[in-house]
């Protein structure tokens, strides 16, 4: 995931004179624990019955033909859409808040938006609780300031969902995003300025196009994560809202059949695959444009 | 509206700093500046980095906002204005082209910032680019062209606005040196035809000396000397300016009296010559006598005003001859001759050092 994200920011052809033999034993690892093991998983997803005793698409067929099914696939999606589009909106804000600010400022602003990334995403998760449930923070400050009568719900909803992996998954946009917009020539700018275009063309003109490398590299990362994040979707998102991982985690270990679990995994992995490429072509298109 | 010739041209408009200081975190970058730039004339900065001068720059631009002072253009103070409405073209040490936009976006980007209808974006791209004689490369990416080309298009894309002023910014630095006597021209041509005032920063004094009518030498902040570059070489107004344009001898001497064509100055090298200069001296003071290289000469014989030198060694130099001699006093000099076809250096070990005829010599008093 993260390579393609490079592969989209960056896009330089290999040379034809590289020591292949150099990633060998990266690519020893993955052939065996990954390349292996996702071949046995496409075998498994052709067996008809849970027991694995006859061969047909009958997964594929039972998981594709329900509506129940194809639902959750969308609303994967949505999550990892509304992920990508909340990081977005708080991001480049901050991002040309970084890209003004002294190295001093910096510094402290990298280290406020690390900070996140030292604590494990279960303890992260668990404090999103306290903070959304019922009697929690967020609902007490509300009713405090008499702006609602009754607790919202905001815990198992899907506005919950998204404010929670939207802190959650913020350094994934912000490190890609801070590095290009620094880097980023200030004469540009003042070019733009210069020339007569206001700060908002000025943004949409010339720091937009040039730093949406760095944002399809973000927006690549939170969108793979958000789509793939097992246990805040369970634990915020709770049995009401299902998601794919939970449900070939429900299929895989729960109910035991292996094979409607191995198509929803590839279903998984075409989804988030398909969301990383429809990014890289939209960085292709604004290359050319 | 400002006033426009028939042409569509804006008249040129001379352009004032009054009194621009600022300060970055402690230390004074622009100190009270002043300046007056006639409409139409071009003003060199010029001075080491950290003078203040792109400071300046910056500041006329609008970039950075000045702690004190005022900036007017023709009659209108523009202090308060965002650089998008000062109507300044600047052209940046990288050009700074949009890398995404091809040649023809980045002429018209200015155009299109400003409203103007797409028909006149095309005929202004279209005159702007048979100026800088760029038709055929209308459709390329920035960095598909030469460095000399993408200068041509920044020249164009700052024009197409028709400023008011034109800022330039170290703009041959990133030029070869072939390049840099035809973009000069070509700068200059631009500058006389659009009518424009243009202030250039450099810190590169032949540029300064070729294309700028005076010449602002900045130090610390300050203006030290403001001339034409013929002022500014042949009478520096401080020991500074003195050693930052062209080269030059300086003497040790003490000032032995004043004489109707100037000051007798008693110099180390056992001699004396009389020095002319619009500063006071007292007899007594301590002073150092400076003579550019080209302006001093080497004779066979002893005589008034001469002292003996003896030659280290000889470097043909195009078509002069620079020497370096040390005088008995062990101060080291250099001398310039023209040189002879087919002579490549002295012919005698030691020759008696004097001033050529014509010579300019400056007086300071030593620091």
């Amino acid at each position: 995931m993260a390579g393609a994200a490079i592969a989209a920011a960056g896009g330089s052809a290999p040379g034809d004179r590289v020591e292949w033999r150099l990633a060998a034993p990266l690519g020893l690892t993955y052939l065996v624990f990954f390349a292996a093991p996702f071949a046995i998983l496409l075998g498994i997803s052709f067996y008809a019955d849970a027991e694995q005793t006859r061969l047909g698409l009958d997964s594929w067929t039972k998981f594709y033909g329900d509506a129940f099914y194809l639902k959750v696939i969308f609303d994967t999606l949505k999550l990892g859409l509304f992920a990508v589009a909340a990081t977005t909106l708080l991001a480049y804000p901050l991002a040309l808040v970084f890209r003004a600010s002294g190295p001093k400022l910096q510094r402290l602003l990298i280290f406020i938006i690390l900070m996140p990334l030292l604590t494990s995403v279960v303890i992260r998760t668990f404090a999103w609780i306290v903070i959304l449930a019922r009697e929690g923070v967020v609902n007490q400050t509300l009713m405090g300031l008499g702006l609602t009568a009754a607790p919202l719900n905001l815990l198992q909803t899907e506005l919950g969902l998204v404010i929670a992996l939207t802190q959650i998954e913020m350094p994934l946009m912000l490190l890609p995003l801070l590095t290009i917009m620094n880097q980023m020539d200030q004469n540009l700018v003042d070019a733009s300025r210069a020339l007569g275009a206001s700060k908002w063309r000025t943004f949409f003109k010339v720091v937009l196009p040039l730093t949406l490398p760095g944002w399809i590299a973000g927006a690549t990362l939170v969108f793979a994560s958000a789509t793939t994040a097992f246990i805040s979707q369970s634990v915020i998102g709770g049995a009401r809202l299902v998601y794919l991982p939970a449900l070939i985690w429900q299929q895989s270990t729960v109910v035991y059949n292996w094979p409607f679990a191995a198509v929803a995994s590839l279903t998984l992995l075409f989804t988030v695959l398909a969301g990383i490429m429809a990014l890289g072509w939209l960085g292709r298109f604004a290359k050319t444009n | 509206m400002l006033p426009r010739s028939e042409t569509g041209l804006a008249t040129a408009q001379p352009l004032t700093l009054d009194g621009i200081t600022h300060s970055y975190g402690g230390g004074l970058a622009v100190d009270n500046v002043t300046l007056e730039v006639k409409g139409g004339e071009f003003v060199a900065l010029l001075g080491p980095s950290g003078c203040g001068k792109t400071t300046l720059l910056r500041i006329v631009a609008g970039f950075i906002e000045q702690g004190n002072g005022k900036i007017i253009i023709g009659d209108r103070p523009i202090d308060t204005l965002p650089p998008s409405k000062r109507e300044i073209g600047i052209v940046f040490q990288n050009y700074a082209l949009f890398p995404h936009m091809t040649v023809t976006q980045n002429i018209a980007y200015g155009l299109a910032a400003r409203g103007e209808s797409r028909k006149l974006q095309e005929e202004r791209v279209a005159e702007m680019l048979a100026i800088v004689q760029l038709e055929t490369l209308a459709d390329r990416k920035p960095r598909q062209l030469s460095g000399g080309q993408q200068q041509r298009v920044a020249l164009a894309r700052a024009l197409a606005i028709r400023p008011r002023i034109l800022l330039l910014d170290e703009p041959f630095a990133a030029l070869d040196k072939n390049l840099r006597l035809d973009m000069q021209i070509e700068i200059k041509r631009l500058q006389r035809q659009f009518a424009l005032t243009a202030i250039m920063v450099t810190h590169d004094q032949d540029e300064a000396m070729a294309i700028a009518d005076r010449i602002a030498v900045m130090s610390q902040g300050r203006i030290e000397q403001l001339g034409t570059p013929v002022q500014i070489y042949d009478e520096p107004a401080s020991l500074f300016v003195n050693g930052f344009i062209g080269s030059s001898n300086l003497l040790a001497g003490t000032v032995e009296a004043a004489t109707a064509e100037g000051y007798r100055v008693a110099l180390s090298t056992s001699t004396s010559w009389t020095v002319p200069s619009r500063q006071n001296f007292a007899p007594g003071a301590p002073v150092l006598v400076s003579v550019r290289p080209e302006q001093m000469t080497l004779a066979d014989e002893a005589g008034e005003g001469r002292f003996p030198v003896s030659l280290k060694l000889s470097l043909p130099i195009g078509g002069e001859l620079i020497h370096d001699v040390t005088a008995p006093d062990g101060t080291s000099l250099k001398v310039a001759v023209p040189r002879r076809p087919g002579v490549a250096s002295s012919r005698a070990e030691t020759a008696f050092c004097a001033l050529a005829d014509h010579a300019r010599p400056s007086l300071f008093a030593k620091p």
